[in-house]
């Protein structure tokens, strides 16, 4: 997901009974479906799980304006360069909400980008596959942005407020996102061979590493169970690949292409598809920094940082400027 | 449709010609322009810009849907974007000047700004009504980019030694391809003459007000009017373009006839 | 390494008659940028018809539990906007 293998600190999950009285009231409340404002008292363990959590999946939407950013200058038509450069702004917004909503936890924007940028802080595993071509920006919005709604959500009831808040903006404009991606592709399957080819070629390349996205079995995960008794996280990883899975096939086949999985048959008893498992040493290498792309991807942002650092100190030398001007003057 | 509403004796090949100047600088100002984004120096700036791009990707749009209408040979905005070579391209240079750092942007978006609110303005009150209409509509974007990057250019002109540096760099860079704005030959002659586009040198003096006044408050110099570059407006570019042209137009160009 | 721009928490009038609303925050070197970039950043979708913003470190608090942000929509961009894509209905849900 957004946010993959959040760790929590926590050895095991304590009951309500071994609670001191403060974060046993804190539990209650988290239980009783109530929201964690910014000045209110939260376990240490939450607070930092919570700003790797939203951290990771700030800097997800940050980097992942790259690979889609790539094709803004080859869009195909007017229109879809202007849906695409919206699209890819938005995830600039969506960065900006979540990086805010991360402040509101005593961390601060410039720390949460250096911990990006020393490689401290991990972002989305999919971000760190190439765009090879305009199908892919179809692939995208389908199955990349459908796969982070599945997840995004139900974080809409998250137990933290600004978070909680800060999702239910998202959601409104991932739908965008996801239905765009799937016009572009409906577009191109009812096209030319050559069309119908190239979208057929990206979901080859996607359709594996968006399963990926959820992340591994997390069901014997103490951070997860950890994650889900705050209610930072609602569903385990498995119950939400299961759903995504379940919902993209049948789309798959409207477009009239072929999911590259030998395993993928539907099961009558369980109400879902039964598939294969993705390559989970390819996930293991692309989070430790192995993948295709996760050198240029780090690589961009830090040249965008550095070299617009000029530009934020020039600004904010005249702010310092006005504002001394106008003390003076008082 | 196409021909009804034209004062009789407007020669429909000007009227073309102008549509395609003032839809070629939108759309390749917003392509260089989009090329920042997910790259600005802040996230806030990177939201910005891109407004700024999108608001010209959709004049684009309005001004060759038109330019497509006038010269009734079923031609579609995205057909005279993306199926045209380079010397049937009739920006004006500045447009197509690479972006360098943020400052050298934001300099060209000023310089451009500033001359395109004039024309805009201007345009609101042309007699051809189409033009009129879509100037109406775009005048309020043009003003709020102006406002931004005026803003913008004050402060960092106004700012660090090392913004202001920058800053004068990019200005002095580019003043030479500012000329072109305002150096009129037959065609707006023609236009004008009817009342359908102001005379491109009857901006210069409202431009080199704007200018002169954002320029004193950001303490930079104004550069000498010494030589000054031009030839887009008739097709003769710079190498820049062809390389615009070739990332823009790749798959219109690989895959002829499809659709999108 | 260089100071921060500092955080500013935005509220927007989403239509006259109406009170400002929280919206959410960003970064803005002063109070006359961060009302600029509040317009681009908050008001892609929905064109607000005021805005305040003010330094969130200058926000005196009791112990908050607000609601979620309102969204005003608008179609000056109608592409951003899930129902300008027709999804047939076979599809299912998007």
């Amino acid at each position: 997901m957004y946010a993959q293998m959040v760790k929590t600190d926590g050895t095991r999950v304590r009951s309500l009974d071994e609670m001191e009285p403060h974060e046993r009231a804190f539990q209650e409340r988290v239980d009783a479906g109530q929201k964690i404002e910014p000045k209110e008292w939260m376990p240490d363990g939450y607070r930092k799980t919570l700003v790797r959590q939203i951290s990771q999946h700030a800097h997800s939407e940050i980097v992942g304006q790259l690979p889609e950013g790539n094709w803004i200058s080859r869009a195909p038509t007017l229109e879809r360069k202007a849906i695409l450069l919206a699209k890819v702004q938005d995830e600039a917004g969506h960065g900006l909400y979540l990086y805010c909503a991360a402040e509101t936890l005593g961390i601060s924007r410039d720390e949460m980008y250096e911990q990006l940028h020393s490689g401290k802080a991990k972002y989305s595993s999919i971000f760190n596959y190439p765009t090879l071509t305009w199908a892919d920006i179809g692939a995208i919005g389908w199955l990349v942005d459908g796969a982070a709604i599945m997840n995004q959500v139900p974080l809409q009831r998250c137990s933290y407020g600004p978070y909680a808040r800060a999702m239910v903006r998202i959601c409104k404009e991932e739908s965008f996102h996801q239905r765009q991606g799937f016009d572009a592709l409906m577009r191109m399957v009812k096209g030319i061979p050559a069309q119908k080819a190239m979208v057929q070629d990206a979901l080859n390349r996607w359709w594996w590493p968006s399963l990926m996205m959820f992340g591994p079995s997390d069901d014997a995960s103490v951070h997860s169970v950890q994650s889900m008794a705050w209610k930072i996280k609602q569903n385990s990883n498995d119950e939400l690949r299961q759903k995504f899975v379940d919902q993209t096939v049948p789309q798959a086949e409207y477009l009239g292409l072929t999911v590259p999985d030998p395993d993928l048959k539907w099961n009558e008893e369980k109400g879902g598809y039964d598939f294969g498992e993705p390559d989970w040493e390819e996930f293991f290498n692309v989070i430790a920094g192995n993948g295709p792309c996760n050198a240029e991807r780090l690589n961009a942002r830090k040249q965008a940082w550095d070299d617009g650092a000029w530009f934020r100190d020039g600004l904010t030398a005249h702010a310092q400027k006005t504002a001394a001007h106008s003390v003076a003057a008082e | 449709m196409a021909t009804a509403t034209l004062e009789p004796d407007v020669d429909q090949s000007a009227l073309f010609e102008f549509l395609l100047r003032i839809g070629d600088n939108a759309l390749i100002l917003g392509h260089r322009v989009s090329e920042w984004c997910g790259h600005a120096p802040a996230l806030e700036e990177d939201i910005a810009l891109a407004n700024t791009a999108l608001d010209l990707i959709g004049q684009t749009q309005l001004w060759l849907g038109l330019a497509g209408e006038v010269e009734g040979e079923g031609r579609s905005a995205d057909n005279l974007a993306y199926l045209r070579d380079g010397f049937e391209f009739r920006n004006i240079l500045l447009v197509e000047r690479p972006n360098g750092d943020y400052g050298k942007t934001l300099m060209r978006q000023f310089l451009f700004d500033a001359w395109h609110y004039l024309l805009l303005k201007a345009l609101k009150g042309s007699a051809e009504k189409r033009i009129a209409d879509i100037a109406e509509k775009t005048f309020k974007e043009v003003s709020y980019h102006l406002n931004r990057s005026r803003d913008l250019v004050i402060r960092l002109g106004d700012g660090s030694a090392e913004s202001h540096r920058r800053m004068q760099e990019a200005l002095d860079d580019l003043w030479p391809y500012t000329g072109e704005m305002f150096v009129g030959d037959t065609i707006d002659a023609a236009l004008a003459g009817a009342g359908i586009i102001p005379a491109p040198q009857s901006l210069k003096i409202g431009w080199d007000e704007i200018v002169a006044d954002a320029l004193s408050e950001s303490t930079l110099v104004k550069p000498a009017d010494g030589y000054m570059h031009k030839g887009g407006r008739r097709g003769v570019h710079t190498e820049h373009l062809g390389y615009i042209l070739s990332e823009l137009q790749f798959l219109q160009r690989a895959y002829p006839g499809a659709v999108w | 390494m260089s100071s921060e721009w500092p955080l500013w928490e935005v509220f927007i009038r989403g239509q006259h008659g109406l009170n400002h609303r929280h919206v959410g925050s960003l970064h803005a070197p002063d109070a006359e940028m961060a009302v600029n970039n509040a317009r681009d950043v908050y008001t892609r979708r929905n064109e607000g018809v005021s805005i305040w913003v003010v330094k969130s470190s200058e926000i005196t608090a009791s112990a908050p539990s607000e609601k979620g942000p309102l969204f005003e929509p608008s179609n000056s961009k109608v592409y951003r906007h899930p129902t300008f894509f027709d999804i047939p209905d076979e599809v299912g849900h998007m």
